[in-house]
């Protein structure tokens, strides 16, 4: 990679600078399957044009189909694509989505730890893409509540059918949402803080 | 129409993730090798243990970049005049996050640039911090 001409690296737009007074920041992860949305519910609500960073992880660390005897292995790139929120003069809030993929976000390290949780973005055309990614939020404890992103010709079931379909506790709320509407992805934002928060309360996290 | 069903997990105790891969020579196929050697070039000869960084951790530069500064870290030097997230140098600087966290902790131990807010692994968020993120929300 040529550095030499750093000079010329993007950067933040002026406006994009966060405050000095910036202190600390907190992240909430955006899991469901691939074109559920999860990019889109970033875009409306940063108020940055969302960015991609990425990490390089080898075959081994991913534990699919082994290579019995193998000495190759092949690196494979996990992108996310995130936004941000300042949500104070001095705290600030990252958003990761991700396209595709889901099984190896979990082999990304740090990205769930540390998170307040998570919120799962269902298409109700393709509920079983999102099967697999909250077993594995289950399995690693990370709370999370699910919205199911209206697309215009989706069944139209019942939150509580979908309750129902997907196994879920009756203490994780459930909510429908148009991500592409920055109040509607605001609310499902707010539904995963007040449930953290009442996890929080009844100390069920600790 | 039903929809299709799953079923619930429990959670479990996994081990410890492996470490990332990238900074930690195994041997392994050539591309993997060229890719060490790429992130080793970024990192420089130091091969201190690397800072407690996450994504959402903010770097702020403390000083404008030195003469003996790399490239790279003159870069990032540049970049967070103001905070911000690994995640973000990650992004601009188009560098992998375990390369970027290398080349922080260098800059980190060189006293160049301050990191705020070294998360802390804990269990659960507390209700203060939760409360912080639902006000600055509500103001959306």
């Amino acid at each position: 990679m040529d550095f030499n001409g750093s000079d010329t690296i993007p950067g933040p737009r002026t406006e994009d600078h966060l405050p000095h007074t910036a202190q600390a920041a907190v992240k909430i992860v955006i899991v469901g399957g691939f074109g559920v949305g999860k990019t889109t519910m970033v875009g409306s609500v940063s108020e940055i044009r969302p960015l991609t960073t990425e990490e390089t992880m080898t075959q081994a660390g991913i534990g699919i189909d082994d290579n019995y005897g193998s000495d190759s292995k092949t690196a494979t790139t996990v992108a996310m694509d995130f936004g941000r929120i300042s949500l104070t003069e001095k705290l600030v809030l990252y958003l990761f989505g991700t396209p595709g993929q889901e099984r190896f976000w979990f082999l990304w390290n740090g990205l769930f730890e540390g998170a307040l949780g998570a919120v799962v973005l269902v298409d109700a055309r393709r509920l079983e893409v999102s099967f697999d990614v909250m077993g594995r939020l289950e399995e690693r404890g990370v709370p999370f509540v699910v919205a199911v992103n209206s697309f215009p010709d989706a069944p139209r079931y019942p939150l509580e059918e979908l309750r129902t379909a997907l196994d879920l506790a009756p203490e994780i709320p459930i909510v429908d949402c148009d991500v592409r509407r920055r109040a509607s992805s605001k609310d499902v934002l707010m539904t995963l803080m007040r449930f953290l928060h009442s996890l929080a309360l009844s100390g069920a996290l600790t | 129409m039903t929809p299709p069903r799953r079923r619930r997990r429990r959670p479990q105790h996994l081990p410890a993730p492996p470490p990332p891969p990238p900074a930690r020579p195994e041997g392994g196929s050539d591309s993997e090798l060229r890719n060490l050697e790429r992130l080793y070039t970024i990192a420089g000869p130091g091969d201190g243990g690397r800072a407690e960084l996450d994504l959402v951790t903010l770097i702020v530069a403390r000083s404008a970049p030195p003469p003996s500064a790399s490239p790279e870290e003159a870069a990032v030097l540049r970049l967070c005049t103001a905070p911000l997230s690994v995640a973000e140098l990650s992004a601009y600087l188009n560098l992998p996050f375990s390369a970027m966290t290398v080349l922080i902790t260098e800059l980190i131990t060189a006293e160049l640039v301050q990191a705020r807010a070294p998360i802390v692994r804990q269990a659960l968020p507390d209700r203060s911090l939760l409360e912080a993120v639902m006000h600055g929300l509500q103001r959306l």
